[in-house]
C-alpha cells in the first residue's frame, strides 16, 4: 500500500464515523416529528427552526448532566458498557457497499473494505453488540437494568440464528460472502425474487436484533422502566441512542445490499457512482421508514410469543427455506 | 487479501470517540454526591433484596440451544459457498440433508421435551 491508499482509506474512515455520529441526529429527530404525526401531537417544534435543532440541544445537554454511578455498581464493566456496544457497531459499517467503483483519477470502491467474509463478518459484529447490553445491565445492580439484559441476551440470540439461515440462502444464489460480489449477481434479478422468504425472515430478525417494536422487551417502558440502560445518564445514556440508531441504519443498509440489489438501479452513463450512492440511499431510506413507522403502529409482544416464534415457527422455516433454495438451484443447474 | 485495516481504524475510532466524551464531560460534568443518587432505581423505593439472585432457567436452556444451532450454521456457511461453486451438488446436497436430518432429530427431541416452550 502506497501513501494514497492509507490516505483514502483514512478519509473513508472519518466519513463513515461522521455519518455514524450525525444520522441519529436526524433519525431521532424524524422519528419523533412522525411519532408526534401519528399520534396528533405535533411533536418537536420550538428549538432551531420549528425543531430541527432539537436533538443537537438534548445531546449537548446529556454532555454536560452529572452522569451517576448506583452504588454497588460493577465500576469498570459499567464505565465500559457503552463502548462495547458503540465500538461493533461502527466496525460493521466497514464493509457496507453504497456504491460502485468510480474512478476520480484511480479507481475507488465506494466502500470501506472488500472483504472475503464480509456478510460473516456482520453477523459476528451483531453478536459482539449483546455483549455492550449485558455488560451495562449486569454491572448496573438495579433489577430493571438486570431483568433487561436477560431478555436482551436471550433475544438476540435466538434472533441471530434466524438472521443467519436467511442469510445461508441469499449465499446460496451469490456463490460468496462479500457483500460486493452479493450486489453484483443482482444485476439480473434482485434477490428479493428468488428469497422472498428469506427477506421477510432477515427483516423480521433485523427488528428483533435492534430491539425495537414490536420487539423491544429488553427496554419495555411499561414493564421494566428502560431495560438494561435505565440507570445510564449524561454522555454514556447517549451512546445507547446512538448505537441503537446506528443499527437500524446498519440493518436497514443490509437488508438494500442483500435483497434490494444495493446500488443497482437506473443510471445516467458517467454517473454511476452518483446514482448509485441515490439508489442505496433511497432503498436504505424505505427501510428505515418501515422501522419508524412499525414504531407508531404495532403493540409489543409477550416475552413467550417472542420466543415460541422464534424456535417453533421462524427456525423451522428457516431451515426449510435454505434446503429447498438449495434443491432448487440444483435442480436448476 | 482484503485490507482488514479499515475495519482497525474503524474500531479505533470508535474507541476514540467513545472513550473521549466520557472523559471530556467528566471534565464538564457537575458533581454532587447524595447517598440517594447512588441508590438504584427501583420504582422511588428504596431496593429491597440481593439483584443478582436466582432467576428463571429458560435463559439457560436458550443459551445452549443457541450454542448447539449457532454451530450448526456456522458448519453450513462453508456448505453453501462450496455448493454454488462445485459441480457435485446431489452428493454436496445429500450430506447436509443428512447433517440437517441428525440436528433435526435433535430439534424434535428438544421440542418434545417442552425445552422450547416458555410457559410450563
Amino acid at each position: 500500500m502506497d501513501g494514497w491508499e492509507w490516505l483514502i482509506v483514512a478519509i473513508k474512515c472519518v466519513v463513515i464515523l461522521l455519518i455514524f455520529l450525525g444520522a441519529p441526529l436526524i433519525l431521532v429527530l424524524v422519528e419523533r416529528w412522525t411519532l408526534g404525526r401519528l399520534q396528533s401531537r405535533i411533536g418537536p417544534n420550538r428549538v432551531g427552526w420549528s425543531g430541527t435543532l432539537q436533538t443537537a440541544a438534548d445531546g449537548l445537554k446529556l454532555g454536560i448532566k452529572e452522569d451517576l454511578i448506583p452504588r454497588g455498581a460493577d465500576k469498570l464493566v459499567f464505565w465500559f458498557g457503552p463502548v462495547f456496544l458503540v465500538v461493533p457497531a461502527l466496525a460493521a459499517w466497514a464493509i457496507v457497499p453504497v456504491g460502485p467503483e468510480v474512478s476520480l483519477g484511480r479507481d475507488i470502491g465506494l466502500w470501506a473494505v472488500d472483504l472475503n467474509v464480509g456478510i460473516l463478518f456482520f453477523l459476528a459484529m451483531g453478536s459482539l453488540g449483546v455483549y455492550g447490553v449485558v455488560m451495562s445491565g449486569w454491572s448496573s445492580n438495579s433489577k430493571y437494568a438486570h431483568f433487561g439484559a436477560l431478555r436482551a441476551s436471550a433475544q438476540v440470540i435466538s434472533y441471530e440464528l434466524i438472521m443467519g439461515l436467511a442469510v445461508l440462502a441469499v449465499i446460496l444464489y451469490a456463490g460468496s460472502l462479500s457483500l460486493i460480489d452479493i450486489v453484483e449477481q443482482q444485476r439480473g434479478l434482485w434477490f428479493i425474487v428468488p428469497q422472498f422468504v428469506g427477506f421477510l425472515l432477515f427483516v423480521i430478525a433485523g427488528v428483533a436484533e435492534t430491539n425495537r417494536v414490536p420487539f423491544d422487551l429488553p427496554e419495555a417502558e411499561s414493564e421494566i422502566v428502560a431495560g438494561f440502560h435505565v440507570e445510564y445518564s449524561g454522555m454514556r445514556f447517549a451512546m445507547f441512542f446512538i448505537a441503537e440508531y446506528a443499527n437500524i441504519i446498519l440493518i436497514s443498509a443490509i437488508i438494500t445490499t442483500l435483497f434490494l440489489g444495493g446500488w443497482l438501479g437506473w443510471t445516467i452513463p458517467g454517473m454511476e457512482g452518483l446514482t448509485g450512492i441515490v439508489w442505496f440511499a433511497l432503498k436504505t431510506g424505505a427501510f428505515i421508514s418501515m422501522f419508524l413507522l412499525l414504531r407508531a403502529a404495532l403493540p409489543r409482544l409477550r416475552y413467550d410469543q417472542l420466543m415460541s416464534f422464534c424456535w417453533k415457527f421462524l427456525m423451522p422455516i428457516g431451515i426449510i427455506n435454505v434446503l429447498l433454495a438449495a434443491g432448487l438451484r440444483m435442480a436448476w443447474s | 487479501m482484503p485490507s482488514w485495516i479499515a475495519v482497525v481504524i474503524l474500531i479505533a475510532l470508535a474507541l476514540l470517540f467513545t472513550i473521549g466524551s466520557f472523559v471530556g464531560t467528566m471534565v464538564l460534568k457537575p458533581r454532587r454526591k447524595d447517598p440517594v443518587k447512588g441508590e438504584a432505581y427501583e420504582s422511588g423505593m428504596p431496593p429491597i433484596g440481593d439483584t443478582r439472585g436466582r432467576h428463571n432457567v429458560r435463559f439457560y436452556i436458550v443459551a445452549m440451544l443457541f450454542l448447539i444451532f449457532d454451530v450448526e450454521l456456522a458448519f453450513l456457511y462453508p456448505w453453501v459457498v462450496l455448493y454454488s461453486n462445485l459441480d457435485e451438488q446431489l452428493f454436496l446436497f445429500i450430506e447436509a440433508l443428512v447433517f440437517i436430518g441428525i440436528l433435526g432429530v435433535g430439534y424434535v427431541y428438544a421440542w418434545r421435551k417442552g425445552a422450547l416452550d416458555w410457559k410450563n
